[in-house]
């Protein structure tokens, strides 16, 4: 009787919110009994399904000691398991007119599928396998490992704005893993070995630290049934850890570094500022913080562009970014490039003088309404790319928010105030919480 | 098992998955052609422009001003200064981008339907009476030029010009369509409104639309927006003869991984043996982690993190290059093998197998770039420019599954050439020289 009741109530628990949404994007959202968590987003414009899997496991979750090691493993799901050969997952997609990739971040790894539709349930077939099935080897360590360090090559190494960021983001976390690149840093990648990967993989990769999401051409009971008979037979880990990181401690002196390298061509200043990440219930803040980051850098008509590179030529390109979506504490960011014969310190006060002329004149309405309608547009636009609905329900969900706080979002964005802006902007831009950072042109040695 | 799905994927994705996506052609009153596909589920549009000729227009000495004009086009419009321009755009919430590359220049347009009129009065302007006022040519041109020295220390883009530089002579595709910072520096107003003339006329145009939009409503659109344009542009350069010869040339730059380009004459896209070349390449550089160079040189010897070939049919011409990066002590092994797997794939072409899966993966992937309306009608106006028919969509995978395993074979003779296979590396490679 109590066996059938639960039963019961895993299906309604599902059917009541279908009916609910019925907002204009088609997202279905249930939980199988081990725990693992589904989204379905639907789009029947064309025979196509997305087919991913996030687990709540990035680099920022690595223990000390081994960076790298959850992009390591991301690697290495692409090798064997019990029953796939190495290479056999990615070239079964292909086989089958598909597409595989994966990525890691700081607060999450995910893997996906794009396929034809009616391929899902082998998708999910391979995906459940992998989860906890993989078979590694000695060769699959030494090899792989060549591939990652070659990858940090390209992306970081040979790129002074990559080498710059890294530096400037480690300065910015005296304490917490976000300081530490997701590639890792090489002396520790160098030394990854099967037992870190291995570790974290039956630390971290088990259903109910997963969430399914798949997007196109699908029906949400199909999804369900299938769900059920790939991941819902895996058993939850009863062991996984709860995500407790290493946080700051206050931060109370503004930081500055130089980077200097024979490769840059263009010097420019890049600040950041510790700032907080939207939270589940509570996002007014964030909300706030990324109508700042708007309208003082967001495009043509913003506040920042206007004054420096309109009404003076003090920059050639100026932006403002915010990414609230994250774990745990992120930051607020901003970037100017000089003009030609502007040195990075008056790029700098400019920037410095001209926020500070933002907050005291106040936020215009006529600008708030036009980036407030911008976003109402953008819903629209975004039911274009069902894909990327499904990546802000995976970013937003490993990310400690709910279904509802991803729903609520929009509506929030649309009722922050002029005042709310101006107080985000005042308690974020604190020197003491700062960063500054100059990339430079190494200055060459004369003979 | 894996054999009955594969199997089982052929048979069902060879069909033509988007038959029921109707392209239509719509000539407007004025005599407009264009591709539609309407899909009116989404209340917005996305319409695509193009123009031929692209940065290859650009006059003898002025290097850049295709491009530039193009960057320019959306700083002002009519009684719109820069500013003003930026702030209607935005409150209509539409976005219009701009590219200009080798062969063509665009412009995306993207609108809602409840302001459509509204937006395409704005585009008509944008399009008949840019601006082109001094603070903006000077604004826009110190961002190209930031750009452009920023490019000079790049090593993908150093490779690059090194590589068309030998490759095409005194054709406009042997330098970079962006101009040098000296060239780019001495343009003129005059310059810009003269290469607007030159690019955007109707003796060139192509166009594609998706979206909440009838057939009818195109049409009107169409004359409204375009009709008003110049008859003719500027004639289009000749085809240029790919010259380079097979070796390496190195390029010394301090940076701990080296970049290499690679490459000799292509195929043409209307050549009867095109998608012969097209699985070839497929299999041997373009398969992603399948192709066998990726398998060669990454995952069996973990020698880089990525390493890929392409066709590259221009309108003036047809190259193949390839690319890969590794460090400094690796990269040379690398090249001994893409050598290697260059001359197998010319003497052996490839297995049974292979083409197989090739083609399994080919016309079963084809269905799925078909999303999004921005996507599709980019697609459209490809098509339009290769002179395919309209009905190309639903024969294209038939065209796939007719290449045997001999075409393949006789292909990979005539298009692969070992010895003319040259070598860009840009970096501090070991063990490798300029050959002469």
């Amino acid at each position: 009787m109590i066996r059938a009741f639960a039963l019961a109530v895993a299906v309604c628990s599902a059917a009541p919110l279908w009916a609910e949404q019925e907002q204009r994007e088609e997202v279905t959202t249930f939980t199988l009994d081990n725990g693992m968590d589904v989204v379905v987003i639907e789009d029947h414009r064309a025979p196509v399904v997305q087919h991913m899997v996030w687990y709540r496991a990035g680099s920022a979750d690595e223990p000390v000691g081994v960076s790298g090691v959850a992009h390591f493993l991301e690697h290495l799901l692409f090798k064997a398991t019990d029953t796939l050969e190495s290479g056999e997952f990615s070239a079964t997609v292909a086989a089958n007119g598909g597409r595989d990739n994966a990525f890691t971040s700081y607060d999450y790894t995910a893997y996906f599928q794009r396929v034809a539709a009616d391929r899902l349930e082998l998708m999910m077939q391979m995906e459940s396998d992998r989860m906890r099935n993989i078979r590694l080897t000695e060769r699959d360590i030494a090899t792989e490992r060549d591939v990652i360090l070659e990858e940090r090559n390209q992306r970081t190494d040979s790129n002074p704005r990559s080498l710059f960021g890294e530096q400037l983001n480690a300065s910015q976390y005296l304490n917490h893993r976000y300081g530490v690149p997701i590639i890792g840093w090489r002396h520790e990648m160098e030394e990854l070995d099967m037992e870190d990967a291995l570790s974290f993989y039956q630390t971290y990769y088990s259903p109910n630290n997963a969430i399914l999401i798949v997007s196109g051409d699908v029906e949400p009971d199909e999804v369900k049934q299938l769900a059920d008979k790939y991941y819902g037979v895996i058993p939850a880990n009863p062991d996984l850890p709860e995500r407790t990181r290493s946080q700051e401690p206050p931060q109370t002196a503004a930081r500055r570094i130089v980077y200097e390298d024979a490769r840059v061509a263009q010097p420019y200043v890049h600040r950041s500022y510790l700032a907080p990440e939207r939270d589940p219930g509570e996002q007014e803040d964030a909300a706030a913080l990324f109508m700042l980051a708007q309208l003082l850098g967001g495009g043509t008509t913003s506040y920042l562009n206007e004054k420096l590179q309109f009404d003076t030529q003090t920059v050639v390109y100026v932006g403002a970014f915010y990414n609230g979506t994250s774990l745990d504490d992120t930051t607020f960011d901003l970037i100017v490039v000089p003009s030609e014969g502007v040195t990075l310190q008056e790029a700098e006060d400019a920037m410095d003088a001209t926020i500070a002329e933002f907050i005291a004149e106040g936020v215009d309405a006529g600008d708030l309404d036009r980036i407030k309608m911008q976003l109402r547009a953008s819903q629209i636009y975004a039911r274009d790319n069902v894909d990327g609905i499904a990546n802000r329900y995976g970013q937003a969900l490993t990310s400690g928010l709910t279904v509802e706080d991803v729903q609520a979002w929009p509506e929030i964005l649309q009722a922050v105030t002029d005042e709310q802006i101006i107080a985000a902007a005042k308690s974020v831009i604190q020197p003491e919480t700062s960063v500054t950072g100059w990339l430079m042109r190494e200055q060459e040695v004369t003979q | 098992m894996k054999l009955f799905l594969s199997t089982l994927a052929a048979v069902f994705l060879a069909l033509p998955v988007w038959a029921e996506v109707k392209i239509q052609e719509v000539t407007s009153p004025g005599g407009i052609d264009a591709w539609l596909v309407e899909e009116h589920s989404i209340p917005f549009t996305a319409l695509e422009i193009r123009f031929r000729g692209g940065t290859s227009l650009d006059a003898p000495g002025k290097r850049g001003v295709t491009n530039l004009m193009m960057g320019l086009i959306e700083e002002g419009a009519g009684d719109l200064d820069a500013r003003a321009y930026a702030r209607k755009l935005e409150s209509l919430a539409a976005s219009f981008s701009y590219n200009a590359d080798d062969d063509s220049v665009s412009i995306s347009a993207r609108f809602l339907t409840e302001n459509r009129d509204e937006v395409i009065d704005l585009l008509r302007t944008t399009l008949h009476q840019p601006r082109f006022d001094q603070d903006a040519i000077d604004r826009v041109r110190a961002q190209v030029v930031s750009g452009l020295k920023s490019d000079a220390e790049d090593p993908n883009t150093i490779a690059g010009e090194a590589f068309s530089t030998m490759a095409f002579g005194d054709h406009p595709y042997a330098t970079d369509g962006k101009g040098t910072v000296d060239s780019v520096s001495a343009l003129t107003r005059d310059d810009i409104v003269a290469a607007h003339k030159n690019i955007l006329a109707l003796d060139r145009i192509y166009v594609g639309a998706v979206g909440d939009i009838t057939a009818e409503e195109l049409g009107a659109l169409l004359d409204e927006l375009l009709a008003d344009l110049p008859a003719a542009g500027a004639p289009i350069p000749g085809k240029a003869d790919v010259t380079i010869d097979g070796g390496v040339t190195v390029v010394d730059f301090n940076t701990p991984q080296s970049v290499a380009l690679f490459g000799h004459s292509g195929i043409d896209r209307d050549d009867e043996d095109f998608f012969a070349a097209y699985i070839l390449n497929h299999i041997l550089g373009a398969g992603s982690f399948e192709s066998r160079l990726m398998s060669e040189v990454r995952e069996k010897r973990g020698l880089t993190y990525g390493v890929y070939s392409y066709l590259v049919p221009k309108d003036l011409a047809s190259i193949y290059l390839g690319s890969v990066a590794s460090g400094n002590a690796r990269i040379a092994e690398a090249i001994d093998v893409i050598r290697a797997e260059w001359t197998r794939m010319a003497k052996e072409g490839v297995t049974e197998k292979e083409l197989q899966d090739a083609k399994t993966y080919l016309t079963g992937a084809y269905p799925l770039r078909f999303d999004g309306n921005g996507q599709i009608a980019g697609i459209m106006v490809g098509m339009q420019m290769q002179d395919l028919p309209i009905d190309y969509i639903a024969t294209r995978n038939d065209k796939v599954n007719a290449v045997t395993i001999e075409d393949i074979k006789r292909v990979a003779g005539e298009l692969l050439k070992p010895d003319e296979l040259h070598f860009v590396v840009v970096g501090k490679p070991e063990g490798l020289e300029t050959t002469n």
